[in-house]
């Protein structure tokens, strides 16, 4: 109620010089976004690849939750100390295990779920060649007649032209 | 060789019938804590107290020499008033608690304690949240057992119920008690 | 009383099925006419039944009638009537219900276009239809009561979350569970052919329209979705890959696969055990799709009140159904007459690869969606996530040579076809697109070379089936207005369906590539770009809408000379204390400009204390031709259906000597 209050008040143009009890806070919000635009990105691009453990399937980037906007501020803290992307990863990992990676590691465990549609597709290939090189010659190229077996087709179907 | 191909399909869906049967009966949301038998995340905390700093707070290193439980919480989780007069039923019997208020403002922790009880030996004020994400929290409350060398046994997700204190926490309290 | 009504019908729907189930059956076994002819009876029967049923749920949350728990719990006084009507499906116990009904009218509609059927197959289709409906009936009443009562009654309910109190939520449902609930037609007459031990092109041809008429709603239903989530959720997104999402594109992959073996098997005869398996599968898809909602194995924005319990039931009837289903295609495929060879540059052995390919994208978004719980029985300490980036990385790649295929397989002849000939008609559409790509690549830049890649790809789709169009058109003598009067429906129908999957993919490369984002806090006056797009903010007032209270911005949104004036709204529902943004979207064909407003916030830039509004701006090119794509497809779809031949009565077997083993009634491939 008192945020609509002071966004009449904006309307009127005035600016009003006072401090806002902090509503919910939609996905990333100005005031978190660092200054440096190439860090950003980065940070916006983690943010992408991160889970938001407390909600319903969201990254951090997209999810209004308390907890993610935490996790947003903190992933642009570890950038402007000058972490790398992969840093940056592990220290989430590190506190909340791979299950905050939305991207799946590549290892022993998921290996079903990365080469499983290549699977799919070379297995369903092979069976189509099996079927192709099954098939009975479909053009035989006759070699001609030798002059035994035309004396033979002759006398049985009489001789042709 | 040709039969192969088509009893796969039934195969296959009964692996996958047997995978999902299984997945009903896990919850998808809990998530196992990252930090059983490893050292507390270290953290220095100030107090809730009304005064400038906030009063003796914790810090990470106390937790030594003996077993403690740590509880996350805030006023403004639903759960923790339910979980409140577990906890003080814990510390009576002489288990030391500690809590850890969770961007919560120390007024409103204040209150909440004036209201319901205070069962807690020592207490942090987390308002930022950075020693919450250090400790893997998801939400409040959760509550972690740390031994003697200030390593993290266990971790409960969700208020502590009667019955969870008296089959699971507090056998591992005594036996943890006794370790060297 | 109307709960009353309604409840008693539902049961006695129950019972119909369960003699439909059984009867027409026995008769198609001993070959008693009688017997098969109850199945057309019962089928209209339980249609009526579960019509009015339906009815009796519609009214009372029309009514807003509180002793029926399900109202109280999804409808509020304040609630407009439209959106109080589409709450009956708005949770697990009314979508159930719209579940059983879809399938009933499916089932009556058999009975009521089928009649040029074999009496046994229609007997046995209609019989295995009738054993879905059982086990869904039973699980309706048995676990998920629409009509349970309500004591004390409440004086005003619960209201639906008004996210879901829009246009789309009244269609959305409803189109989805026709397409799901449509491929259940398509499982009984693939059970059906199984069990004669008959999967012969009549029977392919007969099972084809029952397949676009679950595919045509699935892609409008999925469509309307993506276009929902675009504009309500309040930042563009159109695809999360969420497993609800999930669980109805892998039907809709599976679908498409199956409409494409089905004419393979309708017109040479092979591909019949693919186009049973397919048809197996894909509404084993729907049913775990359903089990996926419903019972909480997995974390969705889309989940209804999940519940482990109604879980075990699904999973039950889904063992039972797909299970059976399975164990007889294995006893019993390996049996079916084998079709026609062919060779393998040929219409059969693309549209083979094309299943192929379509059966590994559905591998994919399977695998991605139920990893999780795989992993978590075999290694439980290790939980993992498979999100977007999962999917994005392995699905491309497997989508792009199924898109270059698109537009070869028409050109490939049936039978047997050589890669010379081939090489002939490819030679032109591969030249233009070629030119295309150079052209783009150069306008875009290189580093923008999947995105010109993605264009051209959408191209070389649009140019490929305006082709088949200029093909059929150009007979013997040149243009011929004759042969573009008798183009058959189904021609029409490829030509919309494949153009219209070139213009979804220019969308989705153009939005990947080429979207803007500028995000910060404004106040009147203020100017800021995104992209090609200047955003100026006007100013901002409260408003009070039907059940909300909102804040309203108004932004004077200037691009390439034009200006139009945009309004966004930040909305607050009184009763259920839920918040919504509204976006001001500025529609052209070229793309929409998309602002979102959040709340007041500080601003850091002016004086200390001053407030301004988050506002989000969005440049999103071609994103309207993601859904118009969409709607071509569909549109292709119901012109397939149109087609005469599918009206036209039992194909006629005509003997031409040294015609191949089957393919009796062809009409020329097109």
């Amino acid at each position: 109620m008192k945020r609509i209050a002071f966004a009449l008040a904006l309307a009127l143009a005035a600016p009003a010089a006072v401090i806002l009890p902090a509503g919910p806070a939609a996905a990333v919000l100005p005031d978190e976004m660092l200054p440096d635009a190439a860090q950003e990105a980065r940070a916006r691009a983690l943010s992408k690849n991160l889970r938001c453990v407390v909600c319903q399937n969201q990254s951090i980037d997209d999810s209004d939750a308390p907890l993610a906007r935490d996790l947003r501020v903190l992933v642009r803290e570890q950038i402007a100390k000058g972490r790398s992307d992969n840093e940056v990863r592990d220290y989430v990992v590190e506190r909340y295990g791979n299950f905050v990676l939305l991207k799946p590691p590549f290892e022993g465990d998921t290996l079903l779920l990365w080469a499983g549609p290549f699977a799919v597709l070379l297995l369903g290939g092979a069976g189509l060649i099996v079927k192709l090189r099954r098939r009975p010659v479909m053009t035989p190229d006759a070699a001609p007649l030798s002059e035994a077996e035309r004396a033979e087709l002759d006398r049985l179907a009489g001789p042709s032209s | 060789m040709k039969r192969l191909f088509f009893i796969l399909p039934v195969i296959a869906f009964a692996g996958l019938a047997a995978f999902l049967g299984f997945g009903l009966t896990q919850d998808p949301k809990e998530l196992p804590s990252q930090l059983i038998d490893r050292p507390l995340p270290e953290f220095s905390l100030p107090g809730i107290a009304d005064e400038p700093g906030g009063g003796p707070g914790l810090v990470s290193a106390s937790f030594r020499g003996e077993p403690r439980l740590l509880n996350v919480w805030a006023s403004w989780c639903a759960a923790c008033p339910q979980e409140h007069p577990v906890l003080e039923r814990i510390a009576a019997e002489g288990f030391p608690v500690y809590g850890i208020a969770w961007k919560d403002k120390p007024e409103d922790s204040r209150a909440f304690l004036a209201r319901y009880g205070n069962p807690y030996s020592g207490m942090g004020a987390d308002f930022p949240g950075r020693t919450a994400i250090d400790l893997g929290v998801t939400g409040a409350p959760e509550t972690f057992v740390v031994d003697k060398k200030g390593r993290v046994r266990f971790k409960q997700v969700g208020p502590i119920s009667p019955e969870i204190w008296e089959s699971q926490i507090k056998p591992m309290m005594l036996q943890l008690q006794a370790e060297a | 009383m109307l709960a009353e009504i309604g409840h008693f019908a539902l049961i006695l729907t129950l019972l119909v099925a369960t003699l439909q189930a059984v009867l027409p059956m026995l008769g198609a076994v001993r070959g008693d006419a009688a017997l098969m002819a109850f199945g057309r009876s019962a089928a209209g029967l339980q249609a009526v039944l579960i019509s009015l049923s339906f009815a009796c749920l519609m009214i009372l949350f029309g009514q807003a009638d509180f002793s029926v728990a399900l109202v109280a719990n999804h409808a509020a006084l304040s609630q407009p009537l439209p959106y109080r009507l589409a709450a009956t499906w708005g949770n697990h116990e009314g979508s159930m219900l719209l579940w059983v009904l879809v399938l009933a009218i499916y089932g009556a509609g058999i009975a009521r276009f089928g009649n040029n059927l074999r009496a046994t197959l229609q007997a046995r289709v209609l019989s295995v239809q009738a054993m879905i409906s059982v086990a869904f009936l039973a699980f309706a009443l048995f676990t998920s009561n629409p009509f349970a009562r309500l004591f004390p009654v409440p004086l005003d309910g619960a209201e639906l979350n008004p996210l879901l109190q829009d246009p789309g939520l009244v269609f959305h449902p409803p189109l989805l569970y026709l397409g799901y609930v449509g491929f259940s037609v398509t499982f009984s007459f693939a059970v059906a052919a199984l069990l004669e031990g008959r999967a012969d092109p009549a029977w392919a041809r007969w099972m084809r329209p029952w397949v676009l008429a679950a595919w045509v709603p699935l892609t409008l239903g999925i469509t309307l979705g993506s276009f929902w989530a675009y504009y309500e959720l309040g930042w563009g997104g159109w695809w999360f890959w969420d497993p609800v999402e999930n669980a109805s594109f892998m039907p809709w992959l599976l679908g498409t696969a199956l409409l494409h073996s089905a004419i393979v098997t309708e017109k040479r005869g092979s591909l019949a055990g693919w186009t049973i398996l397919l048809a197996i599968l894909a509404f084993s898809l729907s049913l775990i799709g359903t089990f996926l909602v419903r019972s909480g194995i997995l974390t969705s924005v889309h989940a209804f009140a999940v519940d482990p319990e109604r879980g075990v039931f699904i999973l039950a009837m889904i063992i039972g159904a797909t299970g059976t289903a399975l164990v007889l295609f294995a006893a019993r495929a390996p049996m079916l007459k084998s079709g026609a060879m062919f060779g393998s540059v040929s219409r059969e052995s693309g549209l083979t690869m094309n299943n192929l390919l379509l059966m590994a994208l559905t591998a994919v978004v399977f695998l991605g969606t139920f990893f999780p719980v795989i992993m978590e029985a075999v290694s439980p300490s290790n939980k993992i996530s498979v999100g977007p980036p999962y999917y994005n990385l392995v699905f491309v790649p497997l989508v792009t040579p199924l898109l270059l295929l698109v537009t070869v397989g028409p050109m490939l002849a049936w039978k047997r076809d050589d890669l010379a000939a081939l090489g002939q008609k490819i030679l032109l559409p591969l030249v233009i697109v070629g030119a295309l790509l150079a052209g783009l690549s150069l306008w875009l830049g290189l580093a923008q070379v999947s995105a010109a890649l993605g264009l051209a790809l959408g191209g070389w789709l649009v140019l490929g089936a305006a082709l088949v169009l200029v093909r059929r058109w150009r007979g013997a003598g040149g243009f011929s207005w004759r042969l573009v009067r008798t183009t058959p429906a189904a021609t029409i129908g490829l030509v919309l369906a494949h153009a219209g999957l070139g213009f979804t993919t220019a969308g989705i490369a153009a939005m990947t590539s080429f979207a803007a984002e500028k995000i910060l806090v404004m106040r009147p006056g203020e100017t800021a770009q995104a992209g090609p797009v200047s955003v100026t903010m006007q100013g901002a007032e409260e408003v009070d809408g039907a059940n909300y209270r909102a804040l309203r911005a108004r932004f004077a949104v200037r691009q390439n000379g034009s200006e139009r004036v945009l309004v966004s709204e930040r909305r607050f529902y009184t009763v259920s204390r839920n918040q919504t943004t509204e976006a001001g979207i500025g529609v052209s064909v070229l793309g929409n400009q998309y602002i979102a407003i959040g709340d007041t916030q500080a601003d850091a830039r002016g004086p200390k204390g001053t407030m301004g509004l988050v506002v989000r701006i969005y440049w999103h090119p071609l994103v309207g031709w993601i859904w118009f794509g969409g709607l071509l497809m569909a549109m292709g779809g119901c012109a397939s259906l149109a087609d005469r031949r599918f009206r036209i009565g039992a194909p006629q077997v005509r003997q031409s000597p040294g015609a191949g083993p089957l393919a009796p009634n062809l009409v020329p491939a097109e």
